[in-house]
Order: C-alpha cells, then structure tokens, then sequence
C-alpha cells in the first residue's frame, strides 16, 4: 500500500510525551557525540542518528521489553529507544571497562540484553538473519513476542535480505523489517543502486504486508509498528516496514558531507526542514500535552543525563592489555548430568 | 559393549539430544532427506515434527543465520550444511556474527550453537561437492571445530558441540559413516578440546584428522610388520588444540608426520607443524612432514581422483622418508 496518510488515534498522551523525551535523547545524545569525535575525545567510529530518530523511537514505544531489537552500525538511537542506558553507552565510545560491551565493540557493537537488545552488527544486513532466527525461537517456543530488526536501504541490496524476507514468510515468523531509507547507501544515492526504489513494494513477492511511511512522523510510525507488531503476536507472520527519511550528518562521524559533494545543501535544507523532533513537539504543544515549562524542564533533565553519561565515562577505567584474550571463549556448560567424561 | 555405525551413532547423539531438551532443535537445507544426510536423521522429523526437524530453503546465510539468532535466545539450534563447499555463502554468519559476538560484546551474550558440516566427497563429484575446510573455521577466534573420527566420538562430541556454549563447528566425513565400534547406549560427552592416543609408539608420531586417523591407525599396523612403531593421535579437536598431548608425543618420539586430508598451504597440519617447531624443536630428530590434499580443486576423473586423494601408503611411505 502507498504512503499511509490516517491521522493518529489511540496513542495515550504519556506515550506520546515518552516518545519526545526519548527522540530529544537521542538527538542531544548524538549532538554531543559529534562534537566529541570532532575534538578527537572519541575515536570510534560513529555513525550518526540525526534526522531518523522518529523511527527508532515510533518502533520501539510500541514493542515489549522482552521483544528483541537488532540494530545495525548506526545503533545508538535504537538502543536508547529501547530503553538502554546512556552511561555504558558513552563509556563504551571510550573504550572503558564500564561501557556497555566492556570496551570490545564500539559505537558499532553496543548491547543491552537484558531489555531485549542482544547487540548491534557493522555488516550489512548481517543482523537481519539474526532476527529472523529470534523470530523462530519465539515461534517454536509459541512465545507471542516480536523480534525488530532495523536496516538501512543498503542492505536491501543483499542477498540474506531475501533469503530473510523468504523464510519467515514461509515460516508466518513474529518478526518486523524497518527499514529506515535515508536514500543513501554511505555515499551512494538509493536510485543508483536499486533497480526499483519502492523498498516496501519488495513485501509483495514475499506475500507479506508492505508498507511505505513518513519516517519523520513518529505518530505514524508508531501506528504502522503497532499494526505490524499486533499482526506478528497474533501469528499472522512477518510485515515490511519502509520509513522514509534522512541523516542530517555524513555517513559516518560528525560532518555533513554537502562539501564533498556527496550530495546537495538544498536537498539537506529541505528534509532539516522537516524535523521530526520539532513536528511531534509542534503537534504536543498544539495538543496541550507539553507546555512550555515543561518542555524546557525536559530539555534541561537531558542535559544533565548527558553530562553525568560523560562523567560516569571519564570515570571508567579501561580494560587491562592482558584482558585482552578474555571473552573469546564463553564458559563451557557444565556437562556432568548429562553423561561420563572421557 | 554394544557395536554401533557412525552414521548411527550421530543419529542416536540427536535423538537423545533433541529428546532431553527442548532447546535444542535442528535446521538445514535438507535434514529430512537420506541424499543430503545419509541415514543420520532417520526417524527425527516423525518424532519431534516440523517444528522442531526444519528443512529449509536453499539459503545458507539466511538459514546459519536463523540458527545463530535462536541460540542468542538461549536455544540450541545444530545447523546442518549438507556439503561444506555450500558453507561459503554462510561465511558471513559464521565469521563475521556467530564468531565475534560473545567477544564483541564483552562476554554478555552467548551464541551455543552447533554448526555441522558434512565432508562428501569421491564419486567423481569434483570441486564443488568434495571440500574439507576446516582450516578456514580453526582460523576464526571465537569458533571450537571438532572432527570425529570414530562412532563413539561422534556421538559423544555432537552431544558436547550441542552443550557447549560456544559456537562448535562439528565435521564428520561421510567416508567414515559406515565404520563401526563401540558406542555407549546412555548420554555421554567427549571433551573439546582433548586428543586421544590410538596407537602407543616410540619411533614416530602420527597427529591425524577425522578419516585420515582411520588411514593412520592401517598405516600404524603396516608400519609394525617393518619394524617401525609409531604413536598415532587422534587429535578430535582442531580448536582448540591439544597441544599438550602432541608436544608429549613428540618429545618422545622425536619425529613427526601430520595427516589431515585437506589442503596443504595455511592447513591444519601446516599450523601443527608449526607450533611443534616453535615450542619443542630441539626434540626434533627430522624434518616434520604433512600428508594432505595437493593444493589443487577436486577433480572429477576418477584417475585423477585417485592421484588427489590420500591413503594409508602416503603416510607410511612418508614414514619412512623420515626413519
């Protein structure tokens, strides 16, 4: 189906507030990554989320703590829409020992899996698979949670995407393809290198619903999750999810690439333009849901949350060089019930 | 004790397995079907159904991947790869997610899945149907890889792949799959990580993977009758190594031939080689020697199989060169 143009309904006002709360989050959070990295403070690489936050945030306001969220190397705007903490996040950039994966992944491999976010994965599609395999663990176990996995428009050009869409169709698995199109694959514009751009049209071959969304509307973006994600708990299979949207920076780190030429200011312009952090306070304010008092109350408490996330990372200390083989192996099971030893 | 095939035995190493614990499932391009698996998963899919016994489509990513994303849920999938020429297109999965994410995340995740891929070669079957790659998992931090040369470790090492929380790569070869021997009829585990001597001996060692432990013990009795004794190890676990155990041999045998019917260059019998001449080399009598594929595809013409494959005579011929 085209571009979904209902208006709202059903969605509470303490949801929609959380889901402002959560996007001004993200944002300051990635603002404040930026600089860091620009003033050499964080040297892993970061992919930024600036501009997409309304479809991590519309996503997972409507998913369970124990439904699972797979996410890709730009990571940190799913992760605290899923409730992660911003502390182990920013410690992890450091490369602390507090981070969240203990300073072994990076801003590309954060974890929190106690709140349904195993990890994030820097190969394309690489985490799409995973998904799906949640998805079967959920359905032979007859659980009705959901697994999420969130890609960009790259990864439609893979072949595991296919094989992903093929089998949890075939299998009627609980699992939801977001994916977000920011219309670039890093450098390279969506119409370069897909042959038919309508990401969403791709749910048809594979007999599952496809949706096309204005990823810069979070209220829409939570009513097609909602949809998809009610779908999937009912046993009725996987949903494609195609948001439209834009990142505000470069693919990678904090610049915004127009000088490269990699793409035009005026075409930047028109999607800033068009915020979905400023057109969901719009809508609340309108609303009466937010005043103005509190609006700025909230502002000021994320502030805060970002400046003790760096003081907790300043405070970290880093691992130690001869950690450096801890990890690669897990603890076996203990095996002693199930047999001798030989 | 009662005498049970490989092929049986992996069997059997499933169904109890499968039975016992509902986490545990297996999924695969073709795991109902006797062309794919010969006779190992006779009997699976009537007793614990679709649901649990998955023939999948013909995608190795998307499927090793389905597998590895269960067992981040606590699960214990075994997913099968009917040839291990097909595991390429899996690479991704293996290498890239199901390796790193224990380490990658700092400990915090476990992916306890087991990763079975099937040697099938001979017959003419030529270069895309006759891999044995092991080599390339034993490079992967992150990976155990496992290679059962006997129906008791087969069944005893599938059951420990299974229980491990670790990803396991487990390799079997379906050459060996009609040998027989003991087999214990209750539950039991072969440790990973653990070689085991076949054969005492003073005048050589042979270290030898999965089929070519079966040639190495042939050779082993050959090279008696000519007065030679050699050690066979059966190393069983390609990672990690029990190095212990063939530094052990070595030292006492001061001589070295290394079997593993794959190729030769970066192979495991390279990488054994070199740890020997690394730690122990003043214990070195010889030059350490490797028995292994040439470095070329598989052929298809059985002459050219013949000159391809190798045999019991290639290590006592090899033997010999050394003595």
């Amino acid at each position: 189906m085209p571009i979904n143009k209902k208006p709202h309904n059903n969605i509470s006002p303490a949801v929609l507030k959380k889901m402002y709360i959560t996007m001004l989050r993200i944002r300051r959070v990635e603002e404040k990554i930026g600089e860091l990295v620009r003033a050499k403070e964080i040297i892993c690489p970061c992919h930024l989320y600036i501009g997409q936050e309304a479809i991590a945030t519309g996503v997972c306001s409507a998913l369970r703590k124990e439904d699972y969220v797979f996410s890709t190397h730009r990571s940190h705007g799913h992760y605290i829409a899923k409730g992660g903490d911003i502390n182990t996040l920013m410690a992890e950039l450091y490369g602390k020992i507090t981070g969240c994966s203990k300073g072994r992944g990076g801003s590309m491999h954060i974890t929190s899996p106690d709140i349904g976010f195993p990890g994030s994965s820097a190969i394309v599609t690489g985490t799409i698979p995973l998904a799906v395999g949640v998805g079967l663990s959920f359905h032979i176990r007859e659980k009705d949670n959901v697994a999420v996995a969130f890609f960009g428009d790259g990864a439609t050009n893979e072949g595991a995407f296919y094989e992903s869409l093929n089998f949890a169709a075939l299998k009627k698995l609980p699992v939801i393809f977001v994916c977000e199109n920011n219309l670039y694959s890093t450098h390279m514009n969506i119409s370069k290198c897909l042959s038919d751009t309508r990401i969403y049209k791709k749910a048809e071959a594979f007999k599952m619903p496809g949706v096309c969304i204005d990823g810069n509307d979070t209220i829409k973006v939570f009513e097609q999750a909602k949809k998809a994600i009610d779908f999937a708990r009912e046993g009725k299979g996987p949903s494609l999810l195609e948001c439209l949207t834009y990142r505000w920076r470069g693919h990678v780190g904090p610049n915004i690439d127009v000088d490269k030429g990699l793409r035009s200011e005026k075409e930047l312009k028109s999607w800033m333009a068009k915020c979905p952090i400023k057109r969901l306070e719009a809508f609340l304010m309108k609303q009466d849901i937010l005043s103005k008092s509190e609006k700025e109350k909230i502002s000021k408490q994320i502030n805060k949350e970002i400046e003790e996330s760096l003081a907790f990372a300043e405070k970290g200390s880093f691992p130690k060089a001869n950690e450096l083989h801890k990890y690669v192996f897990a603890k076996d099971l203990d095996t002693k019930n199930l047999g001798k030893r030989i | 004790m009662r005498k049970l095939s490989y092929v049986k035995a992996i069997n059997e190493a499933l169904h109890q397995t499968i039975e016992k614990d509902k986490n545990v499932f297996l999924i695969g391009q073709g795991v109902i079907s006797p062309w794919y698996v010969g006779a190992t998963t006779v009997g699976l899919v009537d007793k614990f159904g679709e649901n649990r016994i998955i023939d999948t489509p013909v995608s190795e990513s998307g499927i090793t991947g389905a597998a590895a994303g269960a067992a981040l849920t606590g699960m214990r999938p075994i997913v099968m790869h009917p040839r291990m020429d097909f595991m390429y297109y899996a690479m991704d999965q293996i290498a890239n997610q199901i390796a790193n994410w224990h380490y990658m995340f700092g400990g915090q995740v476990n992916v306890p899945m087991t990763i079975w891929g099937i040697i099938n070669r001979g017959g003419e079957q030529a270069a895309q149907h006759s891999q044995a790659i092991q080599a390339m998992f034993t490079h992967i931090p992150g990976l155990k890889v496992v290679m059962p040369s006997n129906p008791y470790d087969a069944k005893g090492l599938l059951i420990s792949a299974i229980y491990d929380n670790n990803p396991v790569v487990f390799i079997d070869d379906r050459w060996l799959y009609e040998i027989t021997g003991d087999v214990p009829k209750e539950m039991y585990t072969v440790p990973i990580g653990k070689g085991a001597i076949r054969k005492k001996g003073k005048d050589v060692t042979i270290v030898a993977t999965s089929w070519m432990v079966q040639k190495a013990i042939e050779a082993g009795s050959i090279l008696q009758k000519d007065g030679i004794d050699a050690e066979i190890i059966d190393i069983r676990t390609l990672k990690p190594l029990d190095e212990t155990l063939i530094f052990k041999s070595v030292k006492k045998t001061g001589r070295l031939v290394v079997a593993d019917a794959a190729w030769k260059t970066c192979g495991v019998a390279g990488e054994i080689s070199a740890l020997v001449t690394e730690n122990i080399f003043q214990s070195l009598k010889a030059p350490i020697k490797r028995v292994t594929l040439p470095d070329t595809p598989a052929p298809m013409s059985s002459v050219l199989e013949k000159a391809y494959y190798i045999d019991a005579d290639n290590i006592v011929k090899t033997v010999k060169s050394l003595i």
